[in-house]
């Protein structure tokens, strides 16, 4: 591979979860503002509907003039699962919960933060998004207690 | 009567760690439907072979085993819905055979499982999701099932006790399929003790017991049309009804997580086709990856009302000898879910039945059947109807 060749990959995203199995995305800005503190979702700008996770196109007017837009405020927790058990490359995470957050406009998939306890855990209660470092030094984000 | 018909059903014996090649498996099944359906290879113009990929190390099954079948030179193509594989490969015969472009087709599911451990099957499971979004938060098929399992509990007060009655009946079938995997007796009781296996947390609130287990096996159907079921078979069994759905692949792309919405679109449609409601179905096969999943399929279906799944189980409604038996050759659960193979071993028990070949898994007199079988989390859907 040439030096130039080497330049143009932006693979940025391979940083995203614990292991991730995508490297290239149109959206991989999402990865410069989780460095920055911020999760981030996009908006359509020609119809206005509105995403998460963020995509580069619009299915609804086939658009790809997008903008991007803080996820901010508190969502309602929808369900959760605590895993015991782990996919290859997870198992130093556990035990580690996954869920869903509704927001209204979007919901948004993805893990409870370890500190959490599982006893204060209660479907409908308000949580919010906030980005997480992991132990490898991978990104990712997380639900706490609003 | 239907325009298509099922004259030939097979499945092998579904086990852990088969002791030959991904061929020599397809083999098991293709064989038996072969000599159920009193045919010969020859009398084949198509087949559609069907499976989840990447369990095994074979790009393009479809033409190895149309090589070690004899089915060459006749076409051939792979199909893949994850576990609803082959029941939209049921769908696609149907279309060949409809539009006259085939006569007989062969419908192949496959999976074999056990060449990789339980966590990396896990992880290959886990990316039938969200690869980009979803599987980097570590995430697995019973994590997801256990999230509408924690829904559903909570709306609807649907109990660990209730799950485990979903085990139970299909324990009580289980032990009479000679082709099930899981063929010993379960009690509801080794759910609360601590040290049986069943009781083991998976991910929470599902246990051992809630969950299916990997396996390898194959089923095979021979689809055809109306006057060549007529003339080449004794028994055809009729498809009255066809539906097929699929719904957003990451979970933030749901509204639903207290049913799918696969499953009930999908039921509507061939409802609806079949000219037929909930209450004429007499027997039914549903996908129960996992205990949830079948109470959710009783909601889904129309069997009871929302919410109200539970009663179906506790007042053993679904058991032979209640008013909509389901899942009586053991389900997923007792059989084990060699993916690609499971919607075609679905069809199978509900073909047998409605021939009255099914045996010890007979109910009494069946004339319209239903088969409820679902590819991942509830990502696609497929419901079959049919009938004698
Ligand atoms: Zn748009």
């Amino acid at each position: 591979m040439s030096q130039k060749e080497k330049k143009d990959i932006d693979d940025r995203f391979k940083k995203f979860g614990t292991v991730s199995f995508t490297s290239l995305t149109k959206v991989n800005d999402f990865i410069d503002y989780l460095e920055k503190g911020k999760v981030m979702g996009t908006r359509c700008k020609d119809c206005g509907q509105v995403f998460f996770p963020p995509r580069a196109n619009c299915y609804k007017c086939l658009s790809s003039n997008i903008e991007w837009f803080e996820v901010a405020g508190k969502g309602k927790l929808l369900t959760y699962s605590k895993l015991k058990y782990a996919p290859v490359g997870f198992e130093n995470d556990l035990p580690y919960s996954i869920a869903v957050l509704d927001y209204g406009d979007y919901k948004i998939f993805g893990r409870i933060a370890g500190s959490v306890p599982e006893e204060e855990i209660k479907l409908g209660m308000e949580m919010k998004t906030v980005v997480n470092t992991l132990p490898n030094g991978q990104l990712n984000y997380v639900f706490e207690k609003a | 009567m239907g325009k298509v018909a099922i004259i030939g059903v097979g499945q092998s014996a579904f086990v852990r760690g088969y002791p030959g090649s991904i061929r020599e498996l397809a083999f098991d099944g293709f064989k038996e439907a072969l000599e159920d359906a009193q045919i010969s290879v020859k009398d084949i113009d198509a087949s559609i072979i069907c499976s989840a990929p990447e369990y095994d190390k074979q790009r393009s099954p479809s033409g190895v085993f149309a090589e070690y079948l004899g089915l060459i030179p006749q076409p051939t193509c792979y199909l893949e819905s994850l576990c609803s594989s082959t029941s939209m490969g049921l769908r696609m015969a149907y279309s060949l055979v409809q539009s006259g472009l085939h006569d007989v087709v062969a419908v192949l599911g496959f999976q074999k499982m056990s060449e990789i451990s339980s966590a990396e099957s896990q992880e290959r499971m886990g990316r039938g999701a969200d690869i980009q979004w979803e599987s980097p938060f570590g995430t697995m098929m019973p994590a997801y099932y256990a999230m509408f399992a924690k829904a559903h509990m909570e709306k609807y007060g649907t109990t660990l006790e209730d799950m485990a009655l979903v085990r139970v009946k299909s324990a009580t079938y289980g032990q009479v399929n000679e082709k099930a995997l899981f063929r010993k007796p379960v009690a509801a009781e080794n759910f609360s003790d601590p040290n049986h296996f069943m009781s083991g947390p998976v991910s929470s609130p599902l246990r051992v017991g809630d969950c299916c287990a990997n396996a390898d096996g194959s089923s095979c159907l021979i689809v055809t049309n109306k006057e060549k079921a007529k003339a080449m078979s004794k028994k055809p069994i009729w498809i009255l009804g066809l539906g097929a759905a699929s719904a957003s692949v990451n979970m933030s792309g749901r509204d639903l997580f207290t049913g799918l919405s696969v499953a009930r679109q999908a039921a509507e449609q061939a409802y609806k086709m079949a000219g037929v409601n909930p209450k004429d179905i007499d027997v039914a096969e549903v996908h129960d990856c996992f205990t949830i999943s079948e109470i959710m399929a009783y909601e889904d279906l129309g069997f009871a009302k929302l919410g109200e799944g539970k009663e179906l189980v506790r007042n053993k409604e679904t058991y032979k000898e209640g008013r909509i038996p389901v899942n009586v050759d053991g389900g997923l659960l007792s059989k084990g879910h060699p993916i690609g193979a499971t919607g075609g071993s679905q069809i199978r028990t509900i073909v047998l039945e409605l021939r009255g070949d099914a045996g010890e898994m007979q109910v009494k007199n069946p004339e319209i059947g239903l088969i409820h079988n679902i590819g991942g989390v509830g990502l696609y859907g497929a419901v079959t109807i049919l009938g004698r």
